[in-house]
Order: C-alpha cells, then structure tokens, then sequence
C-alpha cells in the first residue's frame, strides 16, 4: 500500500489533506495541547478529591429563599379565600427540594464513585442555574400574588392571577377531571395524527413519483389546503356522525396537508442521479420508490411532520372548545365559565407538558432516522 | 419470457453465460447511432452517426470537447436512454434497458448518504433481489478497493478519493460485462487521481469486463486504454482512433506515450499547446 491509500485509512477526514507531510509539520504535542485545555475543569482534578462544590450552594439557598417567603411571609385575604390553600406545604416543599439539593452539592464535591453517581454529577452543575433561576421566579410569582406588602401596583390579583402554591390545590381537587380530560385530547390527537400523516405521507409520495396522480391531486390540494380546517368546524360537526369523528377528520387534514406537501416536494427533488445508478443496477420501480425515493425525502417529510403536529394542536383544541364535550380544550371553557383561572392554568400547565413531550418524541425519532445527516439540529 | 424467469429465480441466474468465468466481458456494437434532444430552442443534435465497436475485454477511451456528447452516448450505452437513430448491442442483443451486466461510474460518487458504505456496495444485489444469498461478495467487493475497514462508515465521513473507492465497489460488486467510467476520477486532486489510475488498471486485469472510459485527461486515457477514440465538438463524429499498444503495467513517462500524447493533441486541434 503506497503514501495515499495510508493516508486514506485515517477515519478523520479533515486530518490528511493533500500534503502527505503534514503530518510531520506538527509534533504530537502541539496537537494535543487544545483537547487537554478543554478537559483541564474536569480531568486535571484526580479522582476522589474532596473540592468543596460552592456554586450548588446558590442553589440550595435560593429554594431555600423560596420555603421562607412562603412560609414566613403572611398571606393577604383574596377574595373569597381568608388564605390560600396548601401555602405551608408548597413552602415544604420548598424547604425538601433545598434540602435535595444540599444532598446533591456534597455529592459533586467528592468527584468519585459509580458511573451513574458521576452522571448525576454531572447533570446537576449543568442545570444549577436554571434551578436557582426558577426558584426566584416562583418566589416572586408567590410573593405577588399572595403575599402582604406588595405595593398596589404591583399585586397580582385572584381570580386572574393564583400563586404557585394553588396550583397545588387545583391538581389535588380536581385531578380526576384534569386526568380524563388529558386522556381524551391524547386519544383524539393520536387519531386524528396518525390518519393524517399516513394518508398525507401517501399522497405525497404519490404526486411526487406519478405524473398521474399529481395531475388529479395536485389541484384539490391546491384548493383546500391553505383553507384554515377550523373553517370547516361548523360543517363538519353537522356532516359527520359524531364530534369525535368530526374532531378526527380536521386534526387529520390539518396533520396532512404539509406532511403531503413536503412529502412531494421530498421526493421531486431528489436528485436523478440516484434513480441512473439505482437502476443500472436493475432495480424495479418498487425498489425506485421506497429504497431512493422515499429515504431521500424523509429529511423534508420530518419538516412537514413538524408543521403538521403544530397544525394538529390547534384544530385539537378548537375542536374541543366548539363541541367535543371532553379533553382540554373543553375543560379551558368548562374553567372559564367558572371563574377558575387556577383550573385553567393547571390545565395550561399539562397541555404544554403533552405537546412539548410530543414534539421532542417526533425529533427523538428524527435523529434516530436520520442519524446519517451530518450537521443535524438538536432539539 | 427468460428475464422474467431469472427475476423469479436468483440461483438460476448464476448459471446463465453472464457470470460463466469465460463470459466475463461483453462485445458492444455502436452503429450508426445518431442522437439529440427537444429543448426550446428546436433540436440539438449531439450524437452524428457514431460507429463504434469494443472487443470483449477491452478498454477503450474516449476523448473530446466538453458538450460535446460523450455522456449521451454512455447513456445510451448503459441503456439509460434510447438512441434516435443507429443501433447499440451487446453481445448481438438490442440494448433497451439498464442492465447489472452494464454498470456506470459517474463523475460524483452519488453514494446513497442514508446508507453505510456496506449498504451502499450492497446496493445492486439487494435491488436485484439475490442479497441474502450473496452477501460475501460485498465483503469482498469493499476489499477489492481497500476499503474493508470503513464499511460501517457513512458516507459522508469519507474524502473524495474513497467515496469514489466505494462508487467502485459498487459496481464491480455487480460482475459487470461492461463497466462505463465517466470521468470517474474528474473532480480527486492529482494525487488520488494516479494512485486510482493504477487501481482501475488493476482492477480491470484482474476482472477481465470491457471498459469504455470517458476522460478529458490525455496522459489518463493513454495510461489506461488499448485504444483512445476522439471525438469533435457537437454534435460528436468520431474524428480519429488512436491504437496504444504498450503493455501493462504502463509507465506514465514512456516515450511511447509521449509521441502518443502529441498526436492526441493535434488530433484535438490543440497541437500548439504541446
Ligand atoms: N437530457 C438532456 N436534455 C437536453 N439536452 C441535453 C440533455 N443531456 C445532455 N444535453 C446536451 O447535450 C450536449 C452534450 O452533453 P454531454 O453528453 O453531457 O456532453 P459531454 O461530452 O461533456 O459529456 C450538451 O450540450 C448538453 O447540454
Ligand atoms: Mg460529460
């Protein structure tokens, strides 16, 4: 094996250019001085030692903070209410979570033990600073809202505004609701999804790859697509038998339409030249299809994906506002009606929870499928 | 009626005349073939009246102007487009689709970048639909080009001279009668240019397939080919054959091929240049 090919084995690709000197030009440790330099935090610092870890300190007091303003600091009467309900055992558990964290401070000054101690370590200095920051936010949210003292100005009054600690109450009063209503947008979304994105999927495909099918579907496409489906509400809760399958129709056009969208746009633009080598190598039009076409197009289709989820949230909750008679959109209008803002926020609080979580599944499995892209956005 | 039977039975394949060890390269009949394109300016014409013929075995190049119509007529040649006029064969059948025994190396490496390098190389057994049963010959396709160690390596973890390494393996994974080359080795740095010039030579010994090579590089064409065909600006005629009787391995500063190379040029109307 001769100077290139050897060259050619190293997996770096950057590292051997053309100069097959270059190697040469620089000693072993000038190049290994910046890897050391970035490590140094970590590496330099032997195992076992004991480095006391201050910033987790910060930490610790400020939920500490949080536990005393909550729990020192006397309520003001709201409303109805002569105090809030569950305020000292939000304060306590304040005080268990300064407490957790004081745990955690020791444990990463030790810098020694098991893998997953080490993880843990690991985990809680990166995250210390979002976790004194949301302390002091609850702080203040809890000393604006309930707290004696706040200067008129600047009170946040009930019923519009509710203290952490009442959230507290809202979830322990009413979970049964809160629990059946999640459960049944999960369903309804789930449905309305899945149909949309395998008949979105295969309508793209199909106008991408078919003169035929792109000539039929292309203009009815064209036309109903940028309709808002929320236009179609009133219509389709008469049409259809049911509001559930009224609800699962629209969140399925609205999934569809930029799925199918940019599932054609994926796969007419994948370049010819795959299709030349593919069948040289006597592939059959199947082949063409979902072994070129299709992979080629999923970096696009995970695009469409995206939007049409985000569509998909907002028929979902209209839906449920109109006529679903369940599910958290529901349960939005059933608080309103009420006067419980603290019911709905709690309801707020969940749907964000779902949503985000359904998001990151769908890019969770994007990086899976598209490990092969190099440069991939991490969500 | 036989292709259909072949389809529907991998293992009868085997036995067909196309993977018989006497058998390995294809005789290619270029005759008369004319060719050009509907564009909206009217017609061009790219291909006049080309007449061509390669032995089984041979390695021929071909050499002109750019657009001048040299990729058409690979196209042609690989079946994957029909000529206007003129017929093309091989081994006396009309060629009138792509076919495993004609395999294309193009200028890009077009590695599919969704699969690994194994899965690429297994590309044309799989879509032939004998994968299972012939796997070693991936294996042994990767190691033909030296490249065993990167077969869990994605595409785009590779430097130009190895993704056109795996474009290679590709296609000789395939036992093609033909292999068509079009400027393979166009866009590597000169280095891996010569070091593939020498592996093509090699390769080409060892596997016996008829090569038709398109280059714009003299010296390449003259260090690999047994015959260098010239072609003039478009629409292509073939407007000289240059015979390069030197044996292999060739040395690039042969005399010979100097001379060669001279004629080669003058052919090309660029005789001042030299
Ligand atoms: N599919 C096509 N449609 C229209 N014109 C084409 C097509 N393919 C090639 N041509 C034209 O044919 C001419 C020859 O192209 P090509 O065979 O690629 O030249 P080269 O000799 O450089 O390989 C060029 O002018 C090119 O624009
Ligand atoms: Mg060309």
């Amino acid at each position: 094996m001769n100077v290139r090919a050897a060259l050619e084995q190293s997996p770096v690709r950057e590292a051997p250019p053309e100069l097959p000197g270059v190697a040469v030009l620089y000693p072993p440790e000038a190049t290994a001085i910046p890897a050391s330099a970035s490590l140094q935090t970590q590496e330099s610092i032997p195992a076992g030692t004991f480095r006391f870890y201050w910033f987790g300190l910060a930490a610790v007091a400020a939920w500490a903070l949080l536990g005393a303003v909550t729990l020192i600091l006397p309520d003001r009467p709201a409303g109805f209410n002569e105090s809030w309900a569950y305020t000292r055992e939000f304060g306590v558990l304040a005080l268990v979570f300064s407490a957790f964290w004081a745990t955690l401070t020791v444990l990463a000054s030790f810098r020694q033990g098991p893998r997953f101690v080490r993880q843990i370590d690991g985990l809680f200095r990166y995250s210390v600073p979002w976790i004194i920051v949301s302390a002091l936010i609850f702080a203040l949210w809890e000393y604006l809202t309930a707290k004696q003292g706040v200067p008129d100005w600047a009170q946040l009054n009930p019923p519009f505004f509710a203290p952490p600690s009442a959230l507290i109450d809202a979830y322990l009063s009413d979970y049964a609701r809160l629990a059946d209503s999640a459960y049944n947008s999960v369903k309804l979304l789930l449905e309305g999804i899945l149909w949309g994105v395998a008949v979105g999927f295969i309508t793209g495909v199909s106008i991408g790859w078919s003169k035929r099918a792109n000539y039929w579907v292309h203009p009815i496409l064209r036309l109903v697509g940028p309709l808002p489906p929320t236009a179609l509400l009133p219509l389709a809760f008469f049409f259809f038998p049911s509001s559930h399958a009224a609800s699962v129709f629209l969140i399925a056009l609205a999934t569809g339409f930029p799925v199918a969208i940019l599932s054609w746009s994926g796969v007419a633009s994948v370049n010819k030249a795959y299709y030349d080598v593919a069948r040289t190598m006597g592939a059959s039009e199947w082949f063409l299809i979902f072994r070129v076409a299709v992979p080629a197009a999923l970096p696009q289709v995970f695009v469409g994906l995206f939007m049409g989820f985000g569509a998909s949230f907002v028929v979902l909750i209209v839906a449920e506002m109109m006529g679903v008679k369940s599910g958290l959109g529901w349960y939005l209008t059933w608080a309103q009606g009420y006067a419980a803002y603290v019911n709905m926020y709690a309801a707020l609080i969940i749907m964000t929870i779902i949503f985000s979580g359904l998001i990151s599944l769908l890019f969770a499995m994007r990086d899976r499928v598209l490990i092969w892209q190099k440069g991939i956005v991490k969500w | 009626m036989v292709a259909a039977l072949q389809k529907k039975s991998p293992s009868a394949a085997a036995e067909t005349p196309a993977s018989v060890a006497g058998a390995a390269s294809s005789r290619i009949r270029i005759a008369a073939v004319s060719h050009g394109f509907d564009g909206p300016s009217g017609r061009l014409e790219v291909l006049e009246n080309v007449d061509l013929d390669i032995a089984p075995g041979e390695f021929v190049a071909l050499l002109g102007p750019s657009g001048c119509g040299k990729s058409t007529l690979l196209r042609l040649v690989a079946g994957l487009e029909q000529a206007s006029k003129g017929s093309i064969t091989q081994d006396g059948q009309p060629i009138t689709q792509p076919d495993p025994s004609r395999i294309v190396v193009f200028q890009d490496p077009t590695l599919f970048p969704w699969r690994k390098v194994w899965d690429n190389v297994a590309l044309g057994l799989q879509a032939q639909g004998i994968l299972k049963q012939e796997k070693g010959r991936v294996d042994e396709a990767l190691k033909r080009v030296g490249l065993q160690d990167f077969a869990h390596s994605w595409p785009h973890q590779l430097s130009g001279g190895m993704a056109q390494r795996v474009a290679l393996a590709r296609a000789l994974v395939n036992n093609p009668r033909l292999l068509i080359l079009d400027e393979p080795l166009g866009k590597l740095d000169s280095l891996t240019r010569l070091e593939l010039q020498s592996e093509l030579v090699s390769l080409w010994r060892k596997n016996g397939f008829s090569a038709l090579l398109v280059t714009h590089d003299i010296e390449e064409a003259l260090f690999l080919a047994q015959r260098v065909v010239i072609f003039s600006p478009r629409p292509a005629r073939i407007i000289a054959e240059i015979k390069v009787d030197q044996p292999y391995p060739r040395h690039r500063g042969d005399p010979a091929l100097a001379e060669l190379r001279r004629e080669a040029l003058e052919r090309l109307g660029l005789a001042q240049s030299w």
